[in-house]
């Protein structure tokens, strides 16, 4: 693809590489890749799409700056390279999280360090801007992270909405319905735990593989 | 000495890295088809974390902590590296990795001709960085905690990762629905067992 003739932005192509991983190839139902640092912060929705805008942000910065850097870069190296460059990009939005997000970036602890270890950045890296030029791999960045921020907000659609009655700290379900108020309702505490996150990426990895075979 | 004992249990079994934090997931889930190849990796990851929590342990409290610069001058007293903490944990794990790599290469090639495809794909194993991150947010008190921590969380991760192996095994022989097969039920079985492993939350250390 580098010897090229100059293609226009939003060529077909780029396009393409921007719209296959958000459902064809999601890097968490079909390529199984960052479920690690993902699914401890989708009991709540807020969390949620905080951790899926910053991996979206760190996947298309440093797929653009490893694909600039991608001739000059010894083969033998690479991993370190990436991962000084994934590390630097990973506190810098530590640091926008802390100053303008403070709750939700205590809420996420250990979990923003971990987007650095997280498998999509390392793997759209060696497989994706390691041989491609900047803006389509800056597209796959994009493409991929919001394909991992799809199932993410799904999770915590789910999670927070089955499991507190309320969606982004708003009540949803009105209180009549609960059983103390002599209502039928009650919350589904399960739902809040660990656990359902993983039942919950197995079903959806359910639904995408039968509505795939299906098309 | 018991506070260490009880910070080993808990970290095997209450606060057990695959189970209660997700972490590792990509390798736990990719590597997971058979006993062999678990164990082999199991092994990897409870030797690198053993050895990486406590170096960066000690990084962190001479180094990182604001104030921590005292013992090299008093004018660094009031000296925040904090910031810096993922970048040089990041590479602590990658040199090490490195490291254990040569020389296991070098002074056991049995263990390494076991070892080799896994040892540097754990320089991305989240459970190795997140063990570091989990050193530094729960404060341990002294090496002892923050060593009985890292051999406690690799040997949780260990045990899961060859109880997932062990059921996948039997698994392949169940008539699991065609779309599930695989991945999905992976995962679900993973989740289950998540909630088995949260009854040892009753325990008081």
């Amino acid at each position: 693809m580098s010897n090229m003739e100059k293609e226009p932005f939003f060529s077909a192509k780029n396009l393409r590489v921007f719209s296959l991983p958000l459902l064809r190839n999601n890097p968490v139902t079909v390529q199984i890749l960052g479920i690690c640092s993902a699914l401890a912060v989708t009991a709540k929705l807020k969390p949620a799409i905080v951790m899926a805008l910053s991996v979206t942000v760190v996947t298309a910065m440093s797929n653009l700056i490893i694909s600039l850097l991608r001739k000059t870069i010894p083969d033998r190296i690479r991993i370190i390279v990436q991962l000084v460059v994934v590390a630097a990009l990973v506190i810098i939005v530590d640091q926008v999280l802390k100053a303008y997000v403070y709750d939700v970036s205590k809420q996420l602890s250990v979990f923003v360090g971990l987007i650095i270890t997280n498998c999509i950045i390392m793997g759209r890296l060696e497989a994706f801007a390691l041989g491609n030029r900047p803006w389509p791999a800056f597209l796959d960045g994009i493409g991929n992270g919001l394909g991992y921020g799809l199932i993410l907000v799904t999770l915590g659609f789910f999670r927070e909405l089955l499991g507190n009655g309320s969606l982004l700290g708003y009540k949803i379900i009105p209180d009549s319905w609960y059983i103390a108020n002599g209502g039928f309702y009650s919350n589904n505490g399960l739902m809040l735990l660990p656990p359902m996150a993983l039942i919950g990426v197995g079903i959806i990895i359910w639904i995408a593989n039968s509505r795939k075979k299906k098309a | 000495m018991e506070n260490i004992l009880s910070i080993f249990i808990r970290s095997i079994f209450i606060d057990n890295m695959v189970f209660a934090f997700f972490f590792g997931m990509c390798s736990y889930i990719a590597v997971s088809k058979t006993v062999k190849t678990a164990m082999g990796l199991g092994i990897a990851v409870t030797f690198v974390m053993t050895i990486t929590v406590p170096v960066n342990y000690l990084l962190n409290e001479y180094v990182l902590t604001p104030g921590a610069l005292s013992w090299f001058s008093p004018d660094f007293a009031d000296v925040d590296l904090g910031f810096l903490s993922f970048i040089l944990f990041i590479a602590v794990i990658a040199s090490i990795v490195q490291l254990v790599e040569m020389i296991v290469e070098r002074f056991a090639p049995a263990l390494y001709n076991q070892l080799g495809i896994f040892l540097p794909l754990i320089a991305v194993n989240c459970a190795i960085l997140g063990g570091s991150l989990f050193m530094q947010e729960r404060e341990y008190a002294n090496l002892g905690e923050a060593t009985s921590f890292a051999l406690g969380s690799g040997i949780g991760w260990w045990l899961a990762i060859i109880a997932m192996a062990a059921i996948r095994e039997k698994i392949t022989y169940s008539n699991v629905p065609a779309p599930l097969k695989g991945v999905g039920i992976t995962f679900i079985i993973t989740g289950l067992m998540g909630i088995a492993f949260m009854t040892f939350l009753g325990i008081q250390l």
